[in-house]
């Protein structure tokens, strides 16, 4: 058995020590939020946090990740609240969809260490978060309409 | 207002429906010549259109969504007409069946950039009768003139009285009144969502997780299998030794299936383990020593001869024989590949006299075909559930994946749901066709093009996609593998067009923007060329080439304006345009380019200028351009797909990468306001952007690129 923290609960889940993160929190908690994209660390839709780090869920095995707190797309808000998601839809950045709960949690990641981020920051932080139907200057858009959000509310 | 004559066009049909609401049928212009042989009271047309006593609106929606906005952009037409809140109308996916094939396409599809292009007229009128009959129950019941009701926001009003009644309250009475004679559309300058920028309905589901594909379906007992095809193209299972696979934890079953192996377990982790462990011999077949150097060297040898004509004008011999300048070129574009961004996947619930599909398709009709023909069930047994699309390209036109993951189900006696890798998609994919094309124009002694002769080498969709379209024998030719050639706009006497079907073995299938996307970039930089060749500026000399062609001029003059043509660069930097006509809209991208002293391209800036008609939702084109112009520098800039033994050698995006968010230029776009007939936008914005940037290049650095991938290494 593993036990694992995800989005403030505990499971305890009785898989292969190597099960990448990934197929844990989409076969076994049923949490498919989380994306499959390239399973080689090398497009960021599996993103999620660890410890409040962006981490690449396909290729972070389920037994190194045991008593860290992991927060998946779904534990972002409880009700698409958080700035990022605000932003997301005022600047209608999804079209299919698939790639952008990876690039929310990139972006949250970014935004909870630099709360003000240049286009530089932007850049360093989401370039690794492909997206196929080519959204990528409504994300950077968003972000810093989410910036501008969370000053606001501070 | 616009005034449509009915009465010869029996296509709408209203009934009351259980419970008493009132549901709308109609029927598209293709489905009514399909159906026709029927017997007239046989005519029974789907419902597209419900409303219900408590008044909620339904609208049926033939298309998916996967990613265009159609989800926003079909219920727009309807609400428009209908008079009725917009984020009230309940969207339900169409089920197969012939009422909802395409009238473009002529089958039921979505693709070809078609939605918007054909909803709009039925679906305007359809909303708009509704309207009418509302009105008229209305009136009926208070005992006035239709005229004197006006209907809003779900409710007809009596001018006068200010008595108004609900569209569900009047439903059951709309049924019975006929279907009006003659259809009154809004007029434009009235529209309340037509034309304006409407936040898209699916957003919210996309930011929080919960947008479901075909991927994330749940169904109890499911199984999760992955199938292992021949790696050469062609190639035939021979033996497999499955011991290891099966002792893998989790592993349930391992078939042979369908010319491969198939490995069944209770997970992905445990499938992809079980598969890694399988020990395959191919027979690889013939193919298995074809390399992409071999397929050029095919086409080439096929384009020294005159190959079947796809457009001829004037006379093309006496015409070089009399040209002051000949200029001659060689373009080649490689297989590209879809990688929608969601793999491929089915999950399939067999039982044994139904099935349920849940899947990510553009041919729901196609999907469930392809399963009656595995399990034996006839179609109507069979119901295919549409789930959101992580991309489609044109990739999920196909259903080899569904016709494989339901020959699983079958053998594994339990709900299967078949995941491919991203290593299967990017190896198994049906590719942008590789061609190739010898190009010779003529030009005058003033620098006028007078001549152009074009032989194309390129594999054929249809040939396998849809045979039929292809032609006669002997006189075939696939219309996706000559356009934006056969048919550029560019006034020129004496032109012939010829094409060569050629086919290394590789599979080919539609990928966003189809033949414009290749062809497009060698006939707009090749007209680049005649106009360096007569000394004279790309923008100018295609105007002069085009004077006939407002729309197109339009394009090219809007984005050339946005982009300051002519206006000084830098050094090293330089500025290209290019336009096409795609999917009966126009489009034209000036790209800005700079080149480093180590001959990296860098494209800083693309400004796009679209005429697609009538507008629906202006932020859905924008958004649809840029991602276009991202689609098409990937495939500019990046890869390409090569063969070596039989084989795709690239894997995963580290061999093939996409185009990421630092390489991203900034883009502009503009519409064309305009009230023609609706145009598709999905596309169009593919194919100016590679010849935009070529010819860009060429002005940075006076070397002319014809060969995609860009890469001044070779140049
Ligand atoms: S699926 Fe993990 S990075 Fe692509
Ligand atoms: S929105 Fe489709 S891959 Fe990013």
């Amino acid at each position: 058995m593993i036990e694992i923290n995800v989005n403030g609960q505990i499971h305890a889940l009785d898989i292969a020590a190597d099960t990448p993160l990934l197929w844990a929190l989409r076969d076994n908690l049923g949490l498919t939020g989380t994306k499959y994209g390239c399973g080689m660390s090398l497009c960021g839709a599996c993103i999620v946090h660890v410890d409040g780090e962006p981490m690449r869920s396909c290729v972070t095995p389920v037994s190194s990740v045991v008593s860290k707190k992991i927060k998946t797309i779904e534990g972002l808000s409880t009700d698409s609240s958080h700035p990022l998601q605000q932003a997301w839809i005022a600047e209608e950045v999804p079209q299919c969809g698939y790639c952008q709960s990876g690039q929310i949690m990139t972006a949250a990641a970014l935004l909870a260490k630099s709360p003000t981020p240049s286009d530089a920051d932007i850049d360093s932080a989401m370039n690794g978060n492909l997206c196929r139907c080519g959204t990528y200057s409504r994300i950077r858009k968003a972000i810093h309409r989410a910036a501008e959000i969370m000053r606001s509310k501070a | 207002m616009n005034a449509i004559d009915t009465r010869r066009r029996q296509f709408l049909k209203a009934s009351v429906a259980v419970g008493g609401g009132l549901v709308i049928g109609f029927v598209m212009p293709t489905a009514r010549q399909a159906m026709a042989s029927e017997p007239k009271d046989n005519f029974a047309p789907n419902a597209w259109i419900r409303i219900a006593k408590d008044d909620t609106v339904t609208l049926i929606v033939a298309k998916v969504e996967m990613g265009q906005g159609v989800y926003t952009s079909l219920p727009m037409l309807l609400a428009e007409e209908l008079e009725v809140d917009l984020t009230k109308i309940h969207l339900e996916d169409a089920p197969p069946g012939k009422e909802y094939i395409d009238p473009i396409l002529k089958f039921q599809a979505t693709g070809g950039s078609t939605s918007v292009r054909s909803s709009w007229k039925p679906l305007s009128e359809a909303g708009a009768a509704t309207r009418m009959m509302l009105i008229a129950a209305a009136a009926e019941t208070w005992k006035v003139k239709p005229a004197d009701c006006r209907a809003e926001n779900g409710m007809v009003i009596h001018k006068t009285s200010n008595r108004s009644l609900s569209y569900g309250q009047l439903a059951e009475s709309a049924a019975r009144q006929p279907i009006p004679k003659k259809i009154v559309l809004k007029d434009a300058k009235n529209y309340n969502y037509i034309g304006k920028p409407v936040a898209r309905r699916d957003s919210p589901a996309k930011v929080n997780g919960s947008a479901l594909y075909g991927i994330d379906i749940k169904i109890p007992g499911l199984l999760t299998a992955m199938f292992v095809p021949c790696p050469v193209f062609g190639g035939k299972l021979k033996s497999v030794d499955d011991s290891a696979a099966k002792a893998v934890k989790g592993v349930k079953h391992v078939f042979q299936v369908e010319n491969g192996v198939a490995v069944v377990a209770d997970g992905f982790w445990s499938a992809k383990q079980g598969r890694e462990a399988l020990k395959v011999q191919w027979d690889e077949g013939a193919l298995a020593q074809l390399d992409s150097a071999a397929i050029e060297r095919q086409f080439e040898q096929a384009t020294t001869q005159i190959g079947n004509i796809a457009r001829k004008e004037g006379d093309v011999v006496t015409a070089l024989g009399k040209a002051a300048k000949t200029v001659e070129a060689v373009y080649h574009a490689p297989y590209a590949p879809h990688c929608t961004m969601e793999p491929l996947n089915c999950t399939v619930d067999l039982r044994a006299d139904h099935c349920d599909i849940w899947v990510g398709t553009q041919v729901p009709a196609m999907a469930q075909e392809a399963v009656a023909k595995v399990t034996g069930l006839p179609n109507e047994k069979i119901k295919v559930h549409i789930t959101y699309l992580g991309g489609g390209f044109g990739r999920r036109l196909e259903v080899d994946f569904i016709t494989q993951a339901a020959a699983i189900a079958k053998l594994a006696g339990a709900p299967v749901k078949l995941i491919w890798t991203r290593e299967d998609d990017m190896r198994h994919d049906v590719y942008r066709p590789a061609s190739f094309t010898k190009l010779r124009a003529g030009l005058d002694a003033k620098g006028h093009t007078t001549v152009w002769e074009q032989h194309i080498a390129c594999p054929s969709i249809f040939k396998r996609y849809m045979p039929a379209l292809l032609g006669e024998e002997g006189k075939k030719v696939d219309p996706s593998s000559v356009e934006a050639a056969a048919d550029h706009p560019y006034a020129i006497p004496n032109v012939r067009v010829d094409y060569h079907v050629t086919d290394p073995g590789v599979p080919v299938g539609f990928w966003r923007s189809v033949g414009n996307s290749q062809n497009g970039f060698f006939t707009e930089s090749f007209i680049d060329e005649l106009a360096h060749a007569a000394g004279q500026d790309p923008l100018k000399y295609r105007l002069q080439l085009l004077a006939k062609q407002a729309r197109i001029r339009g394009v090219l003059e809007l984005a050339a304006t946005k982009a300051g043509w002519g206006e000084p660069l830098p050094k090293g930097t330089g500025r290209g345009i290019a336009a096409v006509f795609s999917f009966a809209s126009y489009a034209a991208e000036v790209a800005e380019v700079e080149v480093s002293a180590n001959g990296e391209i860098n494209v800083k800036r693309v400004v796009c200028a679209i005429d697609c008609g009538s507008i629906v939702n202006p932020d859905t084109i924008k958004a649809q351009v840029e991602g276009a112009v991202i689609f098409a520098l990937t495939a500019a800039l990046k890869g390409p797909i090569t063969i070596k033994n039989g084989q795709v050698e690239q894997s995963n995006f580290h061999d093939y990468p996409l185009l990421s968010l630092v390489e991203t230029p900034k883009i502009e776009v503009y519409i064309v306001d305009s009230h023609e007939a609706p145009g598709g936008v999905g596309e169009p914005g593919v194919p100016p952007l590679a010849p935009a940037v070529a010819n860009a290049i060429f002005a940075a650095t006076g070397k002319r690129l014809r060969r995609m991938p860009f890469d001044l290494s070779t140049a």
